[in-house]
């Protein structure tokens, strides 16, 4: 999968996952993110490098954040930004996902964001466009999110500065979560020793059996001494299959509360994707404490999703 | 390849021919910022050899306004941008190692507009190469090279010492 997210010469052409996606290239992308880092503290905070520039905003499922990210990243780049409504755009009266796509590169489109409920949808779509686009997978299924990967990572390496020597807590419904996967990913890759995985079991993944990947059942136990502890937001719509449990015994076991922050090391920090679920997932006196980066990782979101593209459109790094 | 018959004078040289000239055009209102990373090297040596205390000093990489994104990409440098005062009716100086194309000098012109409006400003290089594409050319070089003379030529920091690194590259 990772193959077509390269062109022949060795440079990145779209950003599907994070899975195989080398450490230099990650490191690459936070140095250029912490360059636009510098342009949003200024007053000015548009640069002209994707001047001419379409980005189109592909989103099949709802999202406020990511959507919302992507559209400032892109106008901080001076590129022109169409968010298709699906809702009354001809999705809605039977056209292909393939034909809408093509009639925008024929309007001039250069990037597409592309969020979709099926995993895999933007690797097919990048087989489909060619050379003649790019694609930013913005989240496809439980597969992958790959840019909120590479932001949480660069979350963690603003405040921690290295990785070789963390332990990482992932916390909620793992199986489910393309956030969760694009993380352990870019995790693995940039050499953190010790990532911790709690939640019930049957949420757990399966198909990561390659990674070396701690299993807890209990937040008392696997929180303990940890650097990092990230929430993933929990998915009301699993508990419509009864595969989650019930809410309030869901929150009892696995919610984030301060208690919990006196088990990981002093300077551990919180984060979370977003939306949260306060009072469930997360109680709101650490979603808004000292240790809380979660907003940090919103503004940090713009600088990644500036860099991402700007690496697809240019030549090479 | 590296040219080996690199004849250029010691940039230490020129950066004091340099600073006599600034010293005639620096005034209470003046700043100086360096396009990294010639320039940023040859304004750690300015502030050794120009009098006035109250001069601003800043920084202007000019990667994210330069006009080549498709064909050459983005270079990411080890310096960003660092401009922490008002421009606003300043008599800006920049100060380069190299003129070439002038292309360089477009983007920093671009990117300080984004900063304020400022009075006047003019351009300093240690080598002017003559080659200009555009209606741009320096205030003052300190030496100027003939256009095919060398193909390449930057100002790098060796052991706390600089020196002009040529390369003669073959298209």
């Amino acid at each position: 999968m990772s193959k077509i997210q390269y062109s022949n010469d060795g440079n990145i052409k779209h950003l599907l996952t994070i899975e195989g996606l080398q450490e230099e290239l990650i490191y690459k992308i936070f140095d250029l993110a912490e360059s636009f880092l510098n342009v949003g503290n200024r007053e000015i905070k548009n640069v002209p490098l994707l001047r001419g520039k379409t980005i189109c905003n592909l989103f099949f499922e709802n999202s406020t954040r990511t959507r919302t990210t992507f559209e400032i990243a892109a106008k901080r780049l001076s590129a022109d930004v169409i968010n298709l409504d699906i809702d009354s755009s001809s999705q809605s009266k039977g056209e292909s996902i393939f034909d809408t796509v093509d009639n925008l590169i024929s309007m001039g489109a250069d990037i597409f964001v592309v969020r979709h409920p099926e995993p895999g949808m933007p690797e097919l779509l990048a087989k489909h466009v060619g050379g003649n686009a790019h694609i930013i997978n913005a989240g496809d299924g439980n597969h992958a999110h790959p840019t909120q990967g590479l932001l949480d990572t660069f979350t963690i390496k603003k405040y921690k500065n290295r990785f070789d020597n963390l332990s990482v807590a992932i916390i909620g419904d793992i199986k489910h979560s393309r956030v969760a996967r694009s993380e352990i990913h870019a995790l693995t890759t940039l050499g953190v020793p010790d990532i911790r995985l709690i939640g019930p079991t049957d949420l757990m993944p399966t198909d990561m059996s390659k990674i070396n990947l701690k299993i807890f059942e209990s937040m008392d136990d696997g929180l303990k001494n940890v650097d990092v502890i990230m929430m993933l937001r929990i998915q009301k719509e699993r508990m419509i299959g009864a595969i989650i449990p019930e809410e309030g015994e869901y929150s009892e076991k696995y919610g984030l509360r301060k208690k919990h922050l006196l088990l990981a090391k002093k300077d551990a920090i919180v984060m979370h994707p977003g939306p949260m679920n306060r009072g469930i997932e997360i109680d709101s006196d650490v979603a808004d404490g000292q240790q809380s980066v979660i907003l940090s990782q919103v503004t940090f979101g713009i600088a990644i999703r500036m860099a991402v593209m700007s690496m697809l459109i240019g030549k090479k790094i | 390849m590296i040219d080996p018959k690199n004849t250029l004078p010691d940039p230490i040289l020129l950066i004091k021919k340099m600073a006599a000239e600034l010293s005639k055009e620096i005034d209470s209102n003046t700043c100086l910022i360096g396009i990294p990373k010639g320039g940023h090297l040859i304004i750690n040596e300015l502030k050794g050899m120009l009098s006035s205390s109250t001069l601003d000093y800043g920084l202007i990489d000019t990667s994210f306004y330069r006009d080549d994104l498709e064909i050459s990409g983005l270079k990411i440098k080890e310096m960003t941008t660092d401009v922490m005062f008002n421009i606003h009716d300043k008599k800006v100086i920049l100060i380069d190692d190299v003129f070439y194309t002038g292309r360089t000098s477009r983007a920093a012109i671009n990117e300080l507009f984004d900063f304020g409006r400022p009075r006047e400003i003019l351009l300093y290089v240690l080598i002017d190469r003559q080659s200009a594409q555009l209606p741009i050319k320096p205030n003052y070089s300190a030496f100027q090279v003939s256009p095919k003379k060398n193909n390449y030529i930057n100002l790098e920091e060796n052991n706390k010492s600089l020196t002009f690194r040529t390369k003669i590259i073959n298209e």
